[in-house]
């Protein structure tokens, strides 16, 4: 079949468009600027499109008939259209030109600026309220549950456990045991110019027990569980599950956040042991090529560190598997519609996560400074 | 003109199923150009499976299917590419990809098949979407539309190149009675002057009875068609019981 073509003539009443071959969506895009072009160039007089030789004309062709006459012409130059095959005129015939007269832009105008900064005012103090809400549902679920233990959903809590206990304990021992060997092999360099290695053991134990093995943590459980609490929910959000268990009387809350909220409260602290234990044999194993034995080693390290920095810490990844585990379940709660609204909801998540971390971390830094801990 | 020489799409000893089974054994049916091919069957029986099968999507576990003489099954490359722009397909669950609006879906394969111009592309859309009856949801979010009209704007988004095959999974359902009328038109209007083929999963019987050219009625057991031809004839002449059943909607236990 022969391309789409464009040819412009005079006649007595007016100008002569004449269009002819193919008009399909592949091939219509030169002749549809042409034809612009002349209904421009030919402003004042009546233009008369003849579809005469048109061998095939699908929904593009007719989208470009449609263009032409949905023009804004002065009187007395309007554009026609004749010889269009019958099947082609069926197609034609259910448009009205005026319906899709070029005005079609206006649709849904830019808010303002100040209109904008209002909006993620409210969108901030939403959220806000959202979150204190939402820590008063779950604190009361979670009172609920610890009162009639038998309602709570055991063997979800138990598969979420694993899932994110259980299942994450290569990637925590990966970043415990280089958080272990990059902080002792540091110090160790600068410290055996002073020839005190053995400290080392101290820096290492203290650092690890008090700060980053319950941190670290945290951060590798908001990557692996809150993006995966807040995906999960947030796809069923997103399938009216949510909205099923509601209508089934089943609290989401209680369904699904009381399940993962006390799965983070159990996994953080284990989490948080194997971690130190790791991260704690990886600093033994520098000190090892150090020329320091083990004995000497762990001496060292039970006179630095004692049972209480051990318990401060894990007390603080009790705290940050609740948060984090809370967080998760709260981003996919609030998970609007569609598939991107579930990828917004993981990164908010995680990113929250963080946050909420740091700045727990922080708060404890200084209960713990003034109980003198 | 020989109405088997010429199939569009042509299916032979066609075996389809997942790990735990075999859905279809053995089918063989031939789609003629410019036709209204219906396929019909109980709920899970594999209707839309074979549906993925002909769009190329699940490799079968045995036999051919050649869309317009090739083989989709063995295609690669440019000439796959070349093969998928000549159908569209509208998804049982519509498809429409959430983080676009309707106007976007609908332009897209526009955007990237054709050089149009962004008003033309914008025009081509808004016209297929008020053939859909979705004119002025141009801007709306797909979340932002019932479960009808999600499916009205998938139809538009499948339709928007005018291919030569049209493959809908159960479009009416969930429509009303009148939008699944003008959809029935809609899909005539198309078939007998674009010369556009359709294969349909449906089942609503007004819309076969009004639409259908052709049926094929496959089965969980038979695994396989266990009839075909015109939908009229099916109920009258069916040697089927089951089969005649189906066309008077009645009960099986009747
Ligand atoms: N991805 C898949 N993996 C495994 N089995 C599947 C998969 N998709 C479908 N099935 C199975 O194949 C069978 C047929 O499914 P299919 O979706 O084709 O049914 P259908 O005929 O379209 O039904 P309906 O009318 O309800 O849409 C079902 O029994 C289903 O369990
Ligand atoms: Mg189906």
């Amino acid at each position: 079949m022969t391309p789409a073509r464009l040819t412009e003539r005079r006649e007595e009443g007016g100008t002569v468009l004449s269009l002819g071959g193919r008009l399909d969506a592949y091939s219509i895009a030169a002749v549809w600027a042409e034809a612009r072009q002349a209904l421009v160039r030919n402003a004042t007089q009546p233009i008369t499109v003849d579809a005469g030789e048109v061998d095939y004309c699908d929904g593009a062709g007719v989208a470009l008939l449609l263009d032409l006459l949905r023009q804004p012409r002065p009187a007395g130059a309007a554009v026609s259209v004749r010889n269009l095959a019958e099947p082609y005129r069926h197609l034609l015939e259910p448009f009205d030109p005026a319906a899709f007269a070029a005005s079609a832009r206006q649709e849904a105008a830019r808010p303002s600026t100040v209109e904008r900064v209002g909006r993620m005012a409210a969108d901030l103090g939403r959220d806000l309220w959202e979150q204190v809400a939402f820590v008063g549902e779950g604190a009361a679920a979670i009172g609920a549950a610890l009162r009639h233990p038998r309602r709570v959903r055991w063997k979800d809590a138990l598969a979420v456990a694993q899932e994110a206990g259980a299942n994450a304990l290569p990637i925590v021992a990966l970043i415990a045991f280089l958080m272990g060997v990059i902080l002792a092999f540091q110090s160790a360099v600068a410290m055996r110019q002073f020839g005190a290695e053995i400290f080392v053991a101290n820096l290492v134990g203290l650092s690890l027990l008090r700060e980053l093995g319950p941190l670290m943590t945290a951060i590798l459980l908001a990557g692996r569980s809150a993006a995966a609490f807040a995906a999960e929910i947030g796809t069923m959000k997103v399938n009216e599950e949510i909205d099923a268990l509601v209508t089934m009387g089943l609290d989401p809350v209680r369904f699904l956040v009381v399940t993962r909220v006390l799965a983070g409260l159990v996994v953080a602290p284990l989490l948080t042991v194997f971690a130190n234990v790791i991260g704690l044999v990886g600093g033994g194993l520098v000190m090892r090529s150090f020329d320091i034995p083990w004995v000497t080693y762990y001496r060292q390290l039970t006179t630095a560190a004692d049972w209480e920095d051990l318990t401060g810490g894990l007390i603080k990844a009790c705290v940050f598997g609740v948060l984090v585990a809370g967080i998760g379940c709260l981003r996919g709660l609030q998970t609007r519609t569609g598939a991107a609204a579930v990828g917004v909801s993981t990164t908010r998540a995680v990113v929250s996560a963080i946050v909420l971390i740091v700045i727990t971390d922080g708060v404890f830094a200084v209960m713990f400074y003034y109980l003198d801990f | 003109m020989d109405p088997q020489g010429d199939a569009i799409i042509r299916v032979e000893g066609l075996s389809a199923g997942f790990d735990d089974g075999l859905l279809l054994q053995d089918v063989s049916f031939q789609v003629r150009r410019g036709e209204v091919f219906v396929i019909l069957g109980g709920s899970g029986c594999g209707k839309s499976t074979l549906l993925k099968h002909l769009i190329g999507l699940y490799p079968p576990a045995a036999g051919t299917i050649l869309i317009d003489g090739e083989d989709i099954v063995t295609a690669q490359g440019v000439q796959r590419l070349a093969l998928l722009r000549k159908f569209g397909v509208m998804y049982q669950s519509g498809a429409l990809f959430g983080s676009m609006t309707l106007l976007e879906n609908v332009t897209l394969p526009l955007e990237s098949y054709t050089d149009l111009p962004p008003e033309a592309r914008e025009l081509v859309a808004r016209t297929k979407l008020a053939l859909v009856g979705l004119e002025g949801f141009g801007r709306h979010m797909p979340a932002e539309l019932s479960g009808g009209m999600q499916k009205r704007a998938a139809i538009a988004r499948a339709m928007v190149l005018d291919p030569a095959i049209l493959f809908l999974d159960e479009p009416s359902a969930g429509l009303d009675p009148i939008t699944s009328a003008e959809l029935d038109q809609l899909i005539l209007s198309l078939a007998r002057n674009l010369g556009i083929t359709f294969v349909v999963v449906t089942h609503e019987l007004p819309s076969i009875y009004a639409i259908a050219d052709r049926v094929i009625m496959l089965d969980k057991t038979a695994r396989g068609i266990i009839a075909e031809g015109r939908p009229e004839m099916l109920r009258d002449h069916s040697d089927n019981p089951w089969v005649r059943r189906f066309f008077n909607r009645e009960a099986v236990s009747s």
